[in-house]
Parts: C-alpha cells; structure tokens; sequence
C-alpha cells in the first residue's frame, strides 16, 4: 500500500472532569478554620480541589492508518471515543499526546445543518452553511442548482427555514454537506436522522462518494450502512482500539460485546388490567435464543412461557400476540385452533411457542399473552416482554432496510 | 499539498494561511449577523439611520441643559456627534466580539475553522453601523453648512486606530469570556462608564496637563506625571481628538504626545489580543 492518507499515532485524548465539593463543608466551618489555622485551610482548600477532579480518557493509545480511497467504519457502543476521533481528526479539538498526519485536504460532517440560522431563508443558508464547511461562494454558485435539486424543496427556496418541517430542514442541509469535495470526508452518524427515503438517499449518495475514489470515515450505529458502505473496519471500545478489521468481523465483535443477559422476565407482579378470573396466570415469559432480547435477523423466533394454575382446568387456550414498537398488531394467534390443553392439577406449566418461518424486519416488537380456559378469561398482559430484531450479515442480503412493513416473506415472480 | 500534522501544542504556520483560505468567512458571518437583525422588522434598514439620530437628539439635549460649552466653535450636535461616532462603534464592536464566541458556540464545537474569524466579523458588523452613522454626520455637515478642515483626508488613520482598539480588546474578552463567563457582566458596566470617561461631552485639553494644586499632590513623582498623558493611553481618547480635529478643526487641537499614547496602546491590545487568544484557542472547543 502507497503512502496512507490518515495516519495516526498513539492518539490520546483526556478531559479533565471536575466534581462537586463535599458538602460537608459548611461555611461556618471554612470560616472557623480559616481563622484557627489559616496555612492549613490554605492547603486543605488545594489538596481538594485536586482530588475532586477525576481524569476521563476519552481515548487512549489509539493508532491506526487508512490509505487514499479507503472506506472505513468506525463503530463502538456510545462512549467508546468515537466522536472524540472524529472530533480531532477535524482539527475541532487538540489531542492530550499522539499525533495525526493527514495528507490531503478534510471535510467533516459532524452535525447536518451547523449554523443554519433559523430566520434566513433556505437560499441564504445554503451560502451560509456551504461557506461555513469551507466551500468558496464560488463554488457554492456553481452547485447551487444541484444543491436545490438534490434537496427537493425548490419551492421553499425563500421562505425563512424555521418554518420548514424536520424533513426538510435536514434534506436541505445534507444537500449543501454532500456536494462538498474533500479528499477525506468525516462523517459522523448524521444518517440517524430523518425518515427512512432520507436515510435511503444519504446512503446512496455516500456511495457515490465512497466510489469517487475519495477516503470516507464513517461513524455510524447502523450496522447495514457499515456493512454495505465500508469493507474496513475500526472497532473502539472505551477509547481503545480493540480490532481493525474487516467489517463483517468488527460488526461480529461489536454484536457479541454487549453482556450476556438472560431474556425472561418474570410477570407474576405485572400489572393487568380488566377483570380476569386468575385461576390460571403468566408467570413468565422466556424467549429463546436471544442475547438481552435482541435476536438476529433470520433466527427463529421461539418463545417459553409458564403459567400457574389454582385449580385442573380444561380447555386452555393460549393466545400469544406479536405487535411492532408502532402498536400494530403483526400476527395474533390461538392455541386453540391447534390443540386443546387440559390441566388436571393446579401447579406450574410450560410451553414452548415456535414461530417457523416468521420472518420479522429488523426492529422492535412486544408481545401480548391472554389466557383463556373453558371457565372463561383467564388472564391478559398487553405489554409482556419486548424484543429487537437486530441486523446481520443476512438482513443486509435481503436489503431490509429498503423494505417497508414488516414481514419478509419468501416470494417469486414468475413473468407469463 | 503540504501535510498536516495534528499535535498537542503545535503552533501552526497552517493557521495564517487558514485565515486567508477561509477569508470569505469573514464577510459571510457579518452578513448573516446583518441579516438577522433586521429580518421581520417593519422599519428594517431605516432603524440604522434612526439610531444615530435620536443619539444625537439626545446628547444634544443633554449638553444644552447642562450648558456645556463643547468647543465654543462648532454646533453642539456635530461636536458631541463626532465623538459618539467613533465611541458607538468601539462600544458595540466590544460587546458583540465580547460574546462572539459564545453566541456561535455551535459552530465552534462541530466546524474546523480558524476562531479569529469569529471576533473579527463582529467588529465588521459595527463597522457597517458605523459607516451609515457616518452619512449620517455627511448630512449633519451639511446641514449646518460646516465645512470641514483641510486635515479631514486624515480620519481614515482615525478609524483604523478605532478598528485596532476593538479588536484588541474584544479578542481578550472573547478568549476570557469562554472560561469565566463572568465578562458578560463586566462588558456592559465597562461600556456604560467608558461612556464617561471618554471626552464626549467635553474636550481631551479640559483635561490639565499636570495635577491643581488644590489637589495637594505631595509626592514629587506623581507631581511630575502629566494627567492629560495619562489619560490619553486610554486608546478611545486619542481617537476621539482625532476624529474631532479631523472632522471639526478649529479649537480642537490635536495633542500629539497623547495620540502617540494613544497608538502604544492600540498596538498593545491589538498584540497582546491575538497572542492570549492563539494561546487559548485550542481549549475553546472543550470548555464552551
């Protein structure tokens, strides 16, 4: 590999966080001992001061280099420094020791719309946010019609931008950042904004940057951008560079990271609403396979419930609804239509609920349980457990992202 | 392209030639902080030359009342006018440089560029005001069918020299402001007693050249202290005479060794300035 493009070395960067004094020291006593011994006071007052500040390394110890018309995404649970990277890679902030050496002229997106002006019209920001990124008004002339047209709000061009909705507000801004033309572009999680044909035309035209053989850095939380615009990877976790890699294997390395938890959730002391019987109940709920209720895309979804039951009953029917975060009911179903569940005796029981083949897109659910037996209503939880479907490897080869609702069914086209 | 190589505590030859690469900020924040100040308002443009007006109306009335004699010469609203020029301009370029910083906190922590650019566009917005301020006292000449001296070609130095002094001190305050926010409350008390002390109402000779004996100075160093020296290091003091002398002639005599008092101390603040506010520079992004 030639000269690389960023080269950083032993990067570090620390904040020095300062604490509130004790409050044992009341100003009766800073007064008394201020007279009874004044050289004291004098070094107790410093002694504290110091030792209420706490040092917070941002990051420590980072190096990396990326070479010229390298992607790279940097990814980390929050905390993990990756602003702060960005942050001094965009001559924003000094670093503590380290050094970067940049070989070509930078660009940074931090934030879409900085120093928009609420009161000016769109046309006026467009200049004024373009100048402020660096762009000459020159330049800004020459892409101004592609700005306007990249943006859709042609017709809103003069009206002042505080009436603008969120939509466009973040349309128009990211319009002036993307025809910047930088050798290396930073950008950081600014496609977590804006609605889903937002999200879909930033990530298309980051490809088209990515593929002008210009260098992207990438922080982003959304792992299918990571894995469809980056090859390259870098992995940080609590301000150190854990893994530089390919992002498949630094994606992996970031899912397993998060702790292990068990997903059950005890619903013994829920609160229901209605008025069921309660001769049999939910104890819990359990679903299977998941790591902190998130499962992959393209894992089955399988559930284990325990109910308690006071007495023998017949026919007991579970039924068992999946709902998106949104509150539409996805699938509801009844064990009934299957099979009929008789109890002799009062105790607890299992079930195991497996869902075959329901392919849900990446997002989150919850799941409502009502119980019903031959006696009558037996119990209802709206709200029992949520999960995440999260992304994998698998989601982004079905493109769920582009797809809209939320089952992924097998389907064929066939042309007659 | 040369490398750019990012250090703790790196001085940067880059950052001048920064400057000159993002020139066109300059004159981009100013037209933005022009804009804004007059968008949705009905009078708009006209407020800038109504302001100038009813300051004179004002000050006018308050040295006829208290019979002041000005300059004995030239009408009262021009003499007290082409004080208030330069100390309008002073004044406001101070605050708004003051909390330039501040006020554009945003881009200072999510945007590379050079910070000066900040505190310096804030002075070219009271310029603005300064220049239509200046028609203004073109028609107040007028008006009074004044004609002025021949020396009138030297206000441009004059208003550099104002220029200097604003900035100067406006980079101090912008560079302190971001760690001690308590200078918000230090500018607006400095301004409202500069106003005082500045020789607006009164000219710059008033004051003596040495200390009245019924002040019963008995040190015989502070004997030897020329008041009138002193007084004009305060750099708005040479400015004023200057913008007088220039402007209005007549009785208003320029006192050169204060003018030169005056320059020390332009260059100073303008030195001193820029040297506190590189140093610190680097931490604004941290500490706003």
């Amino acid at each position: 590999m030639s000269e690389p493009i960023i080269s950083v070395e032993n990067l570090s960067k620390c904040y020095v966080l300062g604490h509130q004094m004790a409050k044992g020291d009341g100003l009766r006593h800073v007064i008394e001992n201020a007279f009874r011994a004044p050289g004291e006071w004098f070094r107790q007052r410093r002694e504290k001061r110091q030792a209420s500040q706490e040092a917070f390394w941002a990051l420590r110890d980072v190096s990396f280099e990326i070479g010229r018309g390298d992607v790279v995404g940097v990814i980390g649970r929050n905390g993990a420094g990756k602003s702060t990277l960005l942050k001094i890679m965009s001559r924003i902030t000094e670093p503590t020791s380290g050094r970067i050496t940049l070989d070509g002229r930078v660009a940074s997106l931090l934030e879409v719309g900085t120093g928009f002006h609420q009161e000016l019209t769109g046309r006026e920001n467009i200049f004024l946010n373009g100048a402020i990124l660096g762009m000459s008004k020159a330049e800004i002339k020459r892409k101004f019609d592609e700005i306007v047209a990249f943006s859709e709000v042609e017709k809103f061009l003069d009206t002042p931008v505080k009436r603008y909705s969120s939509g466009m507000y973040v349309r128009l801004a990211f319009a002036v950042a993307a025809h910047l033309e930088p050798e290396i572009l930073i950008v950081d999680e600014v496609l977590a904004v804006g609605d889903m044909e937002f999200q879909k035309k930033c990530l298309g035209k980051m490809e088209d940057v990515s593929k002008g053989g210009r260098t992207v850095v990438f922080v982003s939380h959304n792992m299918d951008a990571i894995l469809r615009l980056c090859p390259r990877s870098i992995l940080l976790d609590r301000g150190r560079l854990q893994m530089h890699a390919e992002s498949r294997q630094a994606v992996a390395a970031y899912s397993a990271h998060r702790i292990q938890q068990e997903s059950v959730i005890d619903l013994t002391q829920m609160v229901r609403a209605g008025h069921p019987r309660f001769k049999a109940k939910y104890t819990s709920i359990r679903l299977l396979g998941a790591v902190n209720w998130s499962i992959a895309y393209g894992e089955p979804l399988s559930f284990e419930v325990t109910l308690a039951t006071e007495c023998g009953l017949a026919g007991i029917e579970l039924g068992i609804s999946i709902f998106s975060a949104t509150g539409s009911e996805i699938t509801s179903n009844l064990s009934s239509h299957l099979q009929t569940i008789k109890t002799n005796q009062a105790g607890p029981h299992t079930f195991k609920v497996e869902y075959q083949n329901l392919r849900l897109v990446p997002g989150s659910y919850y799941v409502q349980l009502g119980l019903r037996s031959e006696a009558g209503f037996e119990d209802f939880i709206s709200k029992s457990c949520e999960f995440e479907v999260r992304t994998s490897e698998l989601s982004s080869q079905h493109k769920t992202d582009t797809f809209r609702g939320v089952l992924v069914p097998e389907v064929r086209y066939d042309f007659k | 392209m040369a490398k750019l190589i990012i250090e703790a505590g790196r001085t940067e030859r880059q950052y001048w030639r920064d400057l000159w690469r993002y020139r066109e900020l300059f004159v981009f924040l100013a037209w933005r902080d022009l804009l804004i100040r007059y968008k949705q308002t009905v009078v708009g443009v006209a407020w800038a030359v109504l302001r100038p007006f009813l300051t004179m109306l004002a000050l006018t009335l308050v040295m006829k009342v208290s019979k002041l004699p000005g300059d004995g010469v030239s009408p009262a609203p021009l003499f007290v006018f082409c004080a208030m020029l330069p100390w309008q301009f002073f004044s406001t370029a101070l605050s708004e440089s003051g909390t330039s910083l501040i006020t554009n906190s945003n881009l200072i922590s999510k945007v590379y560029f050079p910070r000066l650019v900040v505190p310096a566009s804030s002075v070219i917005t009271s310029f603005v005001d300064f220049a239509i301020a200046g028609v203004f006292t073109a028609f107040l000449m007028l008006w009074y069918r004044f004609v002025p001296p021949v020396h009138i070609w030297a206000l441009p130095i004059f208003v550099l020299l104002t220029f200097g002094a604003s900035f100067g001190v406006g980079l101090w305050i912008a560079a302190l402001m971001v760690k001690y926010r308590d200078f918000r409350f230090v500018v607006p008390f400095v301004v409202q007693f500069g106003l005082y002390a500045a020789p607006v109402f009164a000219m710059t000779s008033n004051v003596p050249e040495s200390f009245p004996e019924k002040w019963h100075v008995h040190s015989q160093f502070l004997q030897s202290l020329n008041p009138r020296l002193l007084y004009s290091f305060n750099p708005v003091v040479g400015i004023i005479d200057g913008f007088r002398w220039s402007i209005l002639g007549g009785p208003n005599v320029l006192y050169w060794p204060g003018l030169v008092a005056s320059l020390v101390g332009v260059v100073f603040l303008v030195y001193s300035g820029l040297w506190y506010f590189r140093k610190t520079e680097r931490s604004f992004a941290d500490m706003i």
